[in-house]
């Protein structure tokens, strides 16, 4: 029997108009805050809950959730800032819409909570523009449910707490995605990602203290704080406390958003979704959204869906964004296509990112087009290696990862193809 | 050391630093070299170049020394096998889309790209796909673009918003497509764009007047000063084959740091123009004709002493341009006081000259550039700063942002570029009011000052307002921004009406530029000044009723040509040794960066000369250095006050209103003959 | 679509109303809402006088905004159709016929993407971002609303709408 699905971050399935106020608070929704409102919990008392919960960020890092709040200056001046990241762009990836459009009160609450958990008095939810047109309405309407219900704003409840919490809508740049670069824009500048240190927690927005957390992050914090450090932990594997929603995508049966405790095998997730569609074979499998390296189906069936797992099997979590590939995929074709998009959305500013992801690119369309040698592939991966780890920010290192983990596992198909290309092209010009 | 200070390794040296300071300002101190793009000193930190990846022990990748702070017990090695081949990394990388079309640049020879290319770069390239290009917007007449050849390190776009202070430049687009634009065709307007063509470590922006005219290998480089304001930039001119090709900035951090204005870098344009005089003038028939020197000296001569002969000494007049060396300006006055004369100034358009005697003799700030940006408030009194000194504008914004109170009084409000306490606009008639109130209400703090601009010192109350801002409270420094390049040196060299008067009962104190300029002695002497353009307004028409004009100047003006008895062709700043002082007291001397053109002369050796054509004592001179060796020898020893007799003329006060306010505006591109010959300036001024 | 358009009074209110979000001084974090709302008020584009008019609505350097402009996918600096139609093609929808849907509709409305229809109704837009529905693969956005498991027949469907 596989493991069963379970709903932290979702609400539970059947919920009738699960993003309205209404709903929310019977699901037991803001009963934590009100606690907060009250001054019965302190906001020692979350950040201590939040980090024995063993939470980790879901936004691609897994970096410990309570260890970056607390890293915010103890009682600093006001403003410090808390902004959640709702710039969801990682390919493959698409729960934060679905928290945004079905659960947007757990954000809020989740929101306020990490802000007085920090001492934070504002917040943004940078929500990505192409996101216009039905999960910004839904957090919009949910703001004003909360705002009209005396659940954010200033002076709330006896411990007169502030928390004035605004929408931010982007306009299109996968590197806002990356804290820094999110920053910027919400600063109202290109997303161009910030040289760290200083880090946010010392110089953030405006130059003061900020803390960025993902949309699912956040999401799971009202749950953690109501139920219990122990029982989130109890929830998924060692290291990978808690749930993830998997957004499983590509060669299956059934595509789609499957919230499971972390640690989740590999192959019930798969069955979950259906298995791989019209009854073929798996190939491969990116297990975190296309930054992360691929493994092939043999290693992949071996895994479980956490973060050591992963890691030990030489790729990551990521996002959670569970890519499948079935037996006829061209692999030097998906690599392409991965190539060219972090070469359009590089921003443009570190030399190795710039130059580099349009050489990749161009290098891997002769490739296809028989205009490339077998060693070329040498090149490619040398091109690859000399931007990982030489730029600002990780777009650089996901540029590179997809190609040294194709070529790792997959280099005697990109030698046929070459080869192949190279005969067809012969054959056309002949 | 300061407590701060911690220990670290480079290359297994022991080094000390300031917590907190970057590890490449560390490395550049101790002399060891990491390779660089878009870091530059006086800008913020980008790291996006990627060229100074080090290696940092401990660190899981190589850290960029631009960005990366020095800490306690730090080790970096700049030369490991993961530091070099970052860097080597990079260096292929930048150069994938660089078009390699070095013959063609100008930056070569003298470009970062190039230098580091040879100690970092691949002999083959791995790159076989098609390189980029990209557009070239029009900046204007000062600054080629070539944007093919943009490494995009965006030194000039951070240039724009932190220190012109206005961001014209700008990175749009992304990934490989960014590009370094306006986007929409605009010229480049503030007055120290230029400084983006020496920020620029690659041939992408460019000094567009000298395109195509040298190979920076084949020039020699001179140190000289800049003539048009009274910063006194440090420049080098670069010269080849006899000319000044173009000009750059010296570094002089007490000075003008790195920059220099666009009126200093491209003034030198107005060198070579059509009226540049190769060969002395005499007016024969009532027309001005090429002669030699001693025909044209022989005139000179007997055109003055016959004047004095006929009227006397006092007959005689002269006006020295602001801009003139203290040697000139020296010699001409010990001329004239020989001759029997003191009338004598270079405060060529100031018309308010009462109570003369009583002030400094020297014009300045009344304080060090640097300290201008520990002001904690300062009130500038009918001062176009950044049209006057740009360079010193750009102190007084530094001042503003760390947070002096920065007023104006003026005409009207201006663009200031920076956060101002208050923007007084006031009628001329009413700034003697305003002034004191002004002081008042603005001045407070430890340092305040208040200093009198280009405006204020050409107003027809100008001595009013001399008094009130001498007469606040002594913690108030009170400072000027004077006109030209060396009114500081010209003052201490006595070029004044009043100053070094022989002990001589037939000598009393001269006439001042004013009243020469209303009522014209029968001879004139005009050295470097061109009356139409030069003076206070309506003095060409006074000057031309003088008997014998006689000028030494670079170029023949129009009034010169209709007016003029005598011109004698002499250098200008670049081909003349000489000194000036500027608005700090510095005294700056230079050499001669280049030959004056055909038989041009420089101005110190036309005035010994014509000083032993009259057969004048104690001009026997062999280098100018004697003569500033004199001259400083007097200002040192001279009375801190002139003769109460002195007391200088007026604008009649009866006159009508914009008779009297007439000529207070001087535009930026406006100050002198070499800037007004300057094509591109004139250019720029218009766009 | 004329490009002197100015920011109606709707849109300068809406932009001030977006300015009160951030600290004062800090109104520049408005650009993204400004040009969004000055884009939507011309016809899906962005002109220079437009731009301008954000500028000084927010108090910035010109250059500031185009940078802006030209960094951001879904602001178009050149006149483009009516509709913005954009069909993913990354990774998710390229493995379930994304870039078979987007060649069908290129051949369709017989223009290729990043291009408009002669009619000026519809632009093609090349969309390099996962826009965040792989579960719906293949999907298109049209005019910011999301359109999942779209086959040829619903593509047709939708286009042929927007002709209209």
């Amino acid at each position: 029997m596989s493991m069963p699905l379970v709903n932290v971050c979702m609400p539970p399935p059947g919920a009738e108009q699960p993003w309205r106020l209404e709903s929310y608070s019977k699901r037991g929704g803001y009963r934590v805050w009100k606690r907060a409102l009250s001054g019965k919990l302190k906001a020692a008392k979350i950040l201590d809950t939040v980090k024995a919960s063993g939470l980790r960020g879901r936004g691609g890092a897994g970096f410990p959730t309570g260890l970056k709040w607390s890293f915010m200056p103890a009682g600093c001046k006001q403003p410090s800032y808390l902004v959640c990241n709702s710039d969801e762009s990682e390919p493959g990836t698409c729960h934060d819409r679905d928290i945004l459009r079905y659960n947007p009160h757990a954000l809020i609450e989740g929101m306020a909570l990490a802000a007085y958990a920090m001492g934070a008095t504002v917040g943004y939810n940078y929500i990505r523009g192409e996101f216009l047109d039905e999960p910004v309405p839904r957090f919009l309407a949910a703001l004003d449910e909360a705002s009209a219900a005396g659940l954010i704003g200033r002076g709330l409840g006896r411990a007169r707490v502030d928390f004035e919490l605004h929408p931010f809508v982007g306009a299109g740049a996968y590197i806002c995605g990356e804290e820094t670069g999110l920053l910027e824009s919400l600063e109202g500048k290109p997303g161009k990602p910030r040289f760290k240190p200083p880090f946010p927690a010392q110089s953030g927005l405006y130059g003061r203290p900020t803390t960025v957390n993902n949309t699912q992050t956040l999401a799971c914090v009202p749950s953690i704080l109501q139920n219990g450090a122990e029982w989130f932990k109890a929830l998924g594997s060692p290291n990978s406390a808690g749930t993830m929603i998997y957004s499983v995508s590509g060669h299956v049966e059934r595509p789609g958003n499957y919230e499971a405790p972390l640690g989740v095998s590999f192959n019930d997730l798969l069955e979950h979704a259906g298995g791989v569609w019209k009854g073929r074979q798996l190939k491969a499998v990116i297990p975190g959204g296309s930054s992360v390296p691929v493994l092939p189906a043999e290693i992949i069936r071996e895994c479980a869906m956490d973060y050591d797992s992963l890691a030990q099997a030489g790729s990551s979590l990521g996002t959670g964004a569970v890519i499948v590939m079935d037996e006829t995929t061209c692999m030097v074709s998906v690599l392409r296509r991965i190539a060219r998009f972090y070469y359009a959305e590089s921003c443009g500013q570190c030399t190795p990112c710039r130059e580099g992801t349009g050489w990749l690119y161009r290098m891997l369309t002769r490739m296809l087009e028989g205009r490339a040698g077998v060693a070329d592939l040498d090149l490619l991966l040398s091109v690859a290696n000399n931007i990982e780890g030489h730029t600002i920010c990780a777009l650089g290192d996901a540029a590179a990862w997809p190609v040294q983990s194709f070529l790792k596992h997959f280099r005697p198909e990109f030698e046929a193809r070459i080869r192949s290309s190279v005969a067809r092209r012969e054959v056309a010009h002949a | 050391m300061p407590d701060n200070s911690v220990r670290f390794t480079v290359d297994g040296r022991e080094l000390e630093g300031a917590a907190g300071e970057m590890l490449i300002a560390a490395t550049d101190r101790e002399g060891i070299y990491v390779p660089r793009f878009c870091y530059h000193p006086k800008l913020s930190v980008a790291a996006n170049c990627r060229m100074c990846l080090v290696d940092v022990e401990g660190a899981p990748k190589p850290l960029p020394a631009c960005a990366t702070p020095v800490a306690e017990g730090m080790s970096v090695r700049t030369h490991s096998q993961r530091a070099i081949s970052a860097q080597r990394a990079t260096m292929e990388f930048l150069l994938i889309n660089h078009p390699l079309d070095c013959p063609v640049c100008d930056q070569g020879g003298e470009c970062e790209l190039q230098d580091l290319a040879m100690g970092f770069g691949r002999d083959i390239s791995r790159f076989s796909e098609g390189k980029r290009a990209v557009p070239d917007p029009d900046l204007g007449p000062l600054v080629s673009t070539d944007m093919t050849r943009c490494i995009h390190c965006t030194r000039c776009v951070r240039f724009g918003e932190e220190i012109a202070g206005v961001q014209e430049l700008g990175a749009t687009g992304r990934s490989e497509h960014m590009e370094i634009t306006t986007w929409v065709k605009r010229s480049l307007r503030h007055e120290l764009s230029g400084n983006v063509i020496d920020v620029c470590p690659v041939g992408a922006l460019n000094n567009k007047p000298y395109r195509f005219t040298a190979r920076a290998w084949e020039m020699t480089a001179h140190p000289t000063v800049a003539p048009h304001d009274c910063v006194g930039s440090a420049l080098y001119a670069h010269v080849l084959r006899g000319r000044v090709r173009r000009i750059v900035p010296r570094e002089n951090e007490a000075v003008n740091e790195t920059w220099i204005s666009d009126r200093d870098r491209f003034s030198c344009e107005g060198l070579y123009v059509g009226d540049r005089l190769e060969k002395p003038l005499v007016r024969r028939n009532g027309r001005l004709v090429e002669t030699g020197w001693e025909e044209a000296l022989a005139a000179a001569a007997d055109g003055l002493a016959q004047l004095r002969e006929e009227q006397g000494g006092q007959a005689l007049g002269a006006l020295v341009s602001p801009s003139a060396t203290c040697e000139e300006g020296y010699l001409l006055k010990k001329l004239m006081h020989a001759l029997g004369s003191a009338n004598i100034d270079y405060r060529l358009r100031r018309r308010d000259f009462r109570g003369q005697q009583k002030e400094p003799p020297a014009p300045w700030l009344g304080m060090r550039f640097a300290e201008v940006e520990s002001l904690d408030s300062l009130l500038m009194v009918g001062c176009d700063l950044r049209g006057e000194a740009p360079i010193l504008a750009h102190r007084v914004r530094k001042a503003a942002l760390s947070g002096a109170r920065v007023s104006y009084l003026d005409l009207a409000e201006r663009e200031y570029l920076h956060p101002i306490e208050k923007a007084i606009a006031a009628p001329p008639g009413d700034w003697a009011d305003a002034l004191a109130r002004a002081a008042a209400d603005s001045l407070s703090g430890q340092g305040c000052a208040v200093w009198l601009g280009g405006l204020a010192l050409r107003h027809p109350a100008c001595s009013e307002l001399l008094e009130i801002a001498a007469d606040l409270p002594a913690e108030v420094v009170s400072g000027r921004v004077s006109e030209g390049g060396n009114a500081a040196g010209l003052g201490l060299a006595g070029v004044l009406p009043f100053a070094d008067i022989p002990n001589d009962a037939s000598f009393s104190p001269g006439m001042d530029a004013g009243l020469m300029q209303r009522q014209a002695p029968g001879g004139m002497v005009l050295m470097g000044a061109e009356p139409e353009f030069d003076c206070a307004a309506g003095a060409e028409d006074a000057l031309a009723e003088a008997q014998f004009i006689l000028a030494l100047n670079p170029w023949a003006s129009d009034w010169m040509r209709q007016h003029a008895h005598v011109v004698l062709p002499t250098a200008t700043y670049l081909e003349t040794p000489g000194t000036f002082v500027n608005g700090q007291l510095d005294w700056q001397s230079f050499a001669a960066a280049a030959p004056p053109p055909g038989l041009a002369r420089p101005a110190w050796k036309v005035l010994r000369a014509l000083a032993g054509r009259l057969e004048l004592e104690g001009f026997g001179y062999s280098s100018p250095d004697q003569a500033l060796a004199d001259l400083r020898r007097q200002a040192d020893s001279r009375p801190d006050a002139g003769p109460a007799s002195s007391g200088g003329s007026a604008v009649d006060s009866q006159a009508a209103e914009e008779e009297r306010f007439a000529g207070l505006q001087l535009p930026m591109h406006s100050v002198d003959g070499l800037v007004r010959r300057s094509l591109p300036l004139q250019q720029a001024a218009a766009a | 679509m004329s490009d002197k358009t100015p920011l109606s009074s709707a849109a300068l209110s809406a932009i001030r109303a977006s300015a009160a979000r951030f600290p004062a001084g800090r109104q520049r974090s408005a650009v993204l809402d400004a040009l969004r709302l000055a884009q939507s008020e011309n016809g899906g584009w962005l002109s220079v006088p437009l731009m301008d008019a954000v500028a000084e609505a927010l108090d910035m350097p010109p250059i500031q905004v185009y940078e802006v402009a030209t960094f951001y996918s879904m602001f178009e600096v050149r006149p483009v159709g009516r509709h913005c139609v954009s069909v993913c093609t990354n990774i998710s929808c390229w493995l379930r016929g994304g870039e078979e849907l987007l060649a069908h509709l290129e051949k369709r409305l017989s223009i290729g993407v990043g291009e408009s229809t002669a009619n000026g109704r519809i632009y093609l837009k090349k969309e390099e971002e996962c826009l965040a529905a792989c579960a719906g693969a293949p999907m298109m956005m049209v005019d910011h609303r999301y359109y999942e498991h779209v086959s040829a027949e619903d593509a047709d469907r939708i286009i042929g709408e927007l002709q209209r």
